[in-house]
């Protein structure tokens, strides 16, 4: 059987590794970025010159040959799917008996006057890092609209070069979608300590050019008009679904695939950021863009056609990502706004370098989730915890079997669970580490892991 | 080296730095004067202005590069600096320190206005004049502290780190500078008590034993110390804590590959291949250092009759590739080409020992935290030792490796928070790869 993939990022080249692990199929990766598989979070990093792009990639060439893998460059131009065959800008043309649709996101632009113009870019893939790489030579200010994870990271990527950076961003607060009111405060704090001209409530209204078709300035709702010779679109990405509409497949927001990951042609399966959920697991959104979502799809797909029967259950939530200094890890369900049934509890450190929000259910104390910053969390510990539903006195009072800060780090777990008992009137008291994490690693053999 | 994506190359210097970088290079040219053969005229004129500049400005450098970034890994263009990628300014270095080494071990009569500078320092320390190994021990020491204190500055957030750079200086600057020269002075034998066999080879050689002994009751215990280390302390310590313990808090070798070599520390190779060699090299010379000392020993109990010749030249020809041209000459010359760790890692057979002991006998391990890897690759990058460190991690794998000297900075510069150094109990070190989803039928054979 011949596994044709489309896209060799995270969810593709998860899917090509475990088809050959399960399989001895044949196997074609095909992408129009890169001929191997590269880690997109490293992206940042190539440009502030940490890592060169050879460094960014997770195998190493041989990898790919010895697991016989094959590898193609090039873009797909034309499929039918009725020959089960795909038509690629090289002339080629490749059958296949399962498709695989890994074809990722496109940064969202929303028809703003002058979006076209020089040095107005998104930030998705290697060929925008080295469009960036060019529309950042020798320039003073640079503006960044959109206050999410891709914003915040090219404006770090921006100052690194010297460039001054005002960033836009439409909620009140930083990533206010996503991050409760008291969070969002306290990463807005951190951006600022670090020089970036932020401006909340406010959005791109046009951008101005000069006669060279390059940006010179952008004026914002607020009505001011801001000079920069660069302009960062972050608002968000949506599904690449160009193929899968020329392919004449089940299309929405992205392509819509059942619990197993296949689409509307039993043969064409789909993974990763392009893919739209019909019936999403409890508690999880139809289109997951995530690095974790990518690869536990991947193996779903890879498991679903080597013969297995798996749907995607990709368990409880977490994610991470880091603001400048500040790294932030999630677990569970934390939203930007309480629920009724829900009660919250939020800690910070006096110095603003380090918080915790912990949310619950309110009549059984249910632990339900966490969004750590500054502190690093064990993610088994969180998810054990969450999925036994044990009760949030039980989470404090074992707070320091679930901290995976290095040795000698300062410990936070005393102050947090003094708060707590100040704000519940509860006299809890802080069990100490290490038996307990023997105990939990012991407890948790049983657990998925 | 290829460049798929980099800047112009970034030598350019801040405005603060200039001054200092001037102080710095001053530095050096008073020592290039004094090298020239006139350090013997005003030697006290020349440690100051020479040593001192180039400590003063190198510190001052440090200072202004440093203070105005807010705490945090910033490893900005590393990896396209002409300086930190193999460029010229790197290559410059690199044939400056092994130009060093070559006079150190085999012309040292070339260094004899540079030795002549630290007689001052020698005649306080030692009470007696200097010689090529004083000045060694002078640059090595000075190395360690300055870009000891660059390393504090880098990584001041971190405590693991400040600890530990800590310690590194406190072993270089006591262990092995100050107390063998105290020692001196007092008459005694000059004794580097952190520094082991079979890293110190001649610790435990007869001839050694020989000349301690000949010194009264004081060199059997100096003699005796080096063996409880080698094979009580090193199991013993390297079980609970790894061989981190020696390797990135106390080892000298190690403490100027922390301090002097963290800015080519990424130049190290990850590759397979690379892991492959260091496994045949490091235990081919732990097999010749064993065998050479026994072979001494077999030799002076029987009155060098039967291997005499065969012992001694053994002994001279370890002395010569690997104690110097390895461990020395390539082993730091080759920092900016290289890595930091090239001796340690191809070479070393104390570290070759306790790489063993940590592998299948110790409480150490890198955790790494579920399934929260994203692949990026900065722990791999930044590993001195090139392990692949991102291979384990974003397979949910503990890293449980012999060449791991727990120095933590992979930990540091995750940007996820994935790694962190443990000791714990042996039963749960080897934890692994994760499977992210279950199936839910049939079953994912191989």
């Amino acid at each position: 059987m011949h596994v044709v993939i489309v896209g060799n990022g995270v969810a593709g080249s998860t899917v090509a590794r475990h088809v050959r692990k399960y399989s001895e199929n044949r196997i074609t990766m095909i992408s129009d970025e890169s001929k191997h598989f590269y880690s997109r979070t490293a992206l940042m990093y190539i440009y502030m010159g940490h890592m060169t792009f050879e460094d960014t990639k997770p195998y190493e060439d041989w990898f790919w040959d010895k697991n016989r893998i094959d590898l193609i460059q090039s873009r797909v131009t034309g499929i039918d799917r009725k020959k089960q065959l795909l038509c690629l800008q090289n002339g080629q043309t490749i059958e296949y008996d399962k498709l695989v649709l890994a074809t990722g996101s496109k940064s969202n632009k929303f028809g703003w006057p002058g979006q076209d113009l020089g040095g107005v870019q998104g930030l998705y893939h290697l060929q925008d890092l080295q469009i960036m790489e060019n529309n950042t030579k020798n320039i003073t200010h640079a503006v960044v609209v959109g206050g999410g994870l891709i914003g915040i990271e090219m404006v770090e990527m921006l100052q690194s070069r010297g460039i001054s950076v005002t960033m836009l961003v439409r909620e009140k607060r930083f990533w206010n979608s996503v991050l409760p009111n008291e969070d969002a405060d306290f990463i807005g704090k951190h951006i600022v300590k670090h020089g970036v001209d932020v401006r909340y409530e406010t959005e791109l209204v046009k951008i101005k050019g000069n006669d060279n078709g390059r940006v010179t300035s952008i004026t914002c709702s607020s009505g001011e008009t801001i000079d920069c010779q660069f302009v960062g679109l972050t608002v968000g990405v949506h599904p690449n679904t160009d193929l899968a509409e020329l392919a004449g497949l089940h299309v929405e927001n992205g392509v819509v695939v059942n619990k197993y990951l296949q689409s509307s042609d039993e043969n064409v399966f789909a993974a990763g950021d392009c893919v739209q959920l019909q019936t999403p697991p409890k508690g999880r959104r139809p289109i997951e863009a995530v690095w974790y979502a990518g690869k536990m799809m991947g193996e779903t797909v890879a498991a679903n056609i080597c013969g297995q029967e798996a749907s995607y259950t990709p368990g409880v939530w977490f994610n991470s990502a880091k603001f400048f200094d500040i790294e932030y890890q999630a677990y569970g369900a934390v939203s930007s706004q309480l629920g009724e049934e829900e009660d919250g509890f939020f800690w910070k450190d006096d110095q603003d370098e380090v918080c915790v929000h912990f949310r619950f259910e309110k009549e059984s104390r249910c632990f339900t989730g966490v969004n750590l910053f500054g502190i690093r969390g064990r993610h088994q510990v969180f998810e054990h915890w969450i999925n036994q539903g044990v009760r949030i006195e039980e989470v404090i009072e074992n707070l320091r079997a679930a901290n995976f800060d290095p040795e000698f780090y300062k410990s936070y777990e005393p102050r947090i669970l003094e708060l707590f008992n100040k704000k519940y009137s509860t006299t809890l008291g802080l069990k100490s580490g290490k038996g307990l994490l023997t105990a939990f690693f012991r407890k948790l053999e049983g657990v998925r892991l | 080296m290829k460049k798929v994506f980099g800047g112009e190359s970034y030598l350019q210097l801040q405005e603060s730095q200039i001054k200092p970088a001037y102080l710095f290079v001053l530095g050096c040219c008073f020592l290039a004067v004094a090298a020239w053969g006139y350090g013997s005229w005003f030697p006290i004129v020349f440690l100051v202005l020479g040593f001192g500049s180039m400590s003063a400005g190198a510190l001052w450098f440090i200072k202004k590069t440093y203070e105005h970034e807010l705490a945090g890994i910033k490893n900005n263009f590393i990896a396209f600096m002409p300086h930190t990628a193999r460029g010229v300014l790197g290559w410059l270095v690199g044939v400056i320190f092994t130009t060093f080494y070559i006079c150190l071990y085999w012309f040292p009569t070339k260094l004899e206005g540079l030795i002549r500078v630290v007689d001052p320092l020698s005649f306080l320390l030692r009470g007696s004049e200097a010689n090529q190994w004083f000045l060694y021990g002078t640059f090595y020491t000075l190395a360690v502290l300055v870009m000891g204190v660059r390393f504090l500055y880098k990584y001041r957030y971190n405590r693991y780190q400040i600890l530990r750079t800590l310690s590194v200086m406190f072993f270089q600057l006591v262990f092995a500078y100050l107390v063998p020269a105290f020692m001196m002075r007092l008459n005694q034998p000059e004794y580097y008590f952190s520094y082991f066999w079979p890293l110190s080879y001649y610790q435990l050689f007869p001839q050694n034993f020989d000349s301690l002994i000949s010194q009264g009751g004081f060199g059997y215990f100096l003699f005796f110390w080096g063996v409880i280390m080698s094979f009580v302390a090193v199991p013993l310590l390297t079980y609970l804590y790894g061989k981190r313990w020696y390797c990135s808090w106390v080892c000298g070798c190690g403490g100027l590959a922390e301090t002097l070599g963290d800015p080519y520390r990424q130049l190290s190779d990850k590759s397979l291949k690379a892991w492959k060699y260091e496994r045949v090299m490091v235990h081919s010379v732990i097999v010749l250092v064993v065998v050479t000392t026994i072979l001494l020993w077999i030799n002076s109990i029987n009155g060098g009759a039967l291997f005499g010749s065969v012992s001694s030249s053994l002994a001279q020809w370890y002395g010569f590739f690997i104690g110097s041209a390895f461990s020395g000459v390539i082993g730091v010359g080759f920092y900016p080409l290289l890595g930091s760790r090239v001796w340690c890692r191809f070479g070393c057979p104390l570290a070759g020992i306790m790489g063993i002991i940590q592998k299948f006998y110790s409480r150490f391990r890198i955790t790494t935290n579920g399934s929260q890897c994203i692949s990026c690759g900065n722990c791999s990058k930044y590993c001195e030792m090139g392990i692949d460190v991102r291979w384990y991690a974003q397979r949910g794998q503990n890293i449980v490796r012999a060449s791991c000297v727990g120095c933590g900075v992979c930990s540091a510069v995750c940007p996820r928070g994935v790694l962190s150094l443990e000791n714990g109990p042996k039963n749960d070190k080897v934890k692994g790869p994760i499977q992210l989803t279950r199936v839910t039928k049939g079953s994912a054979e191989k």
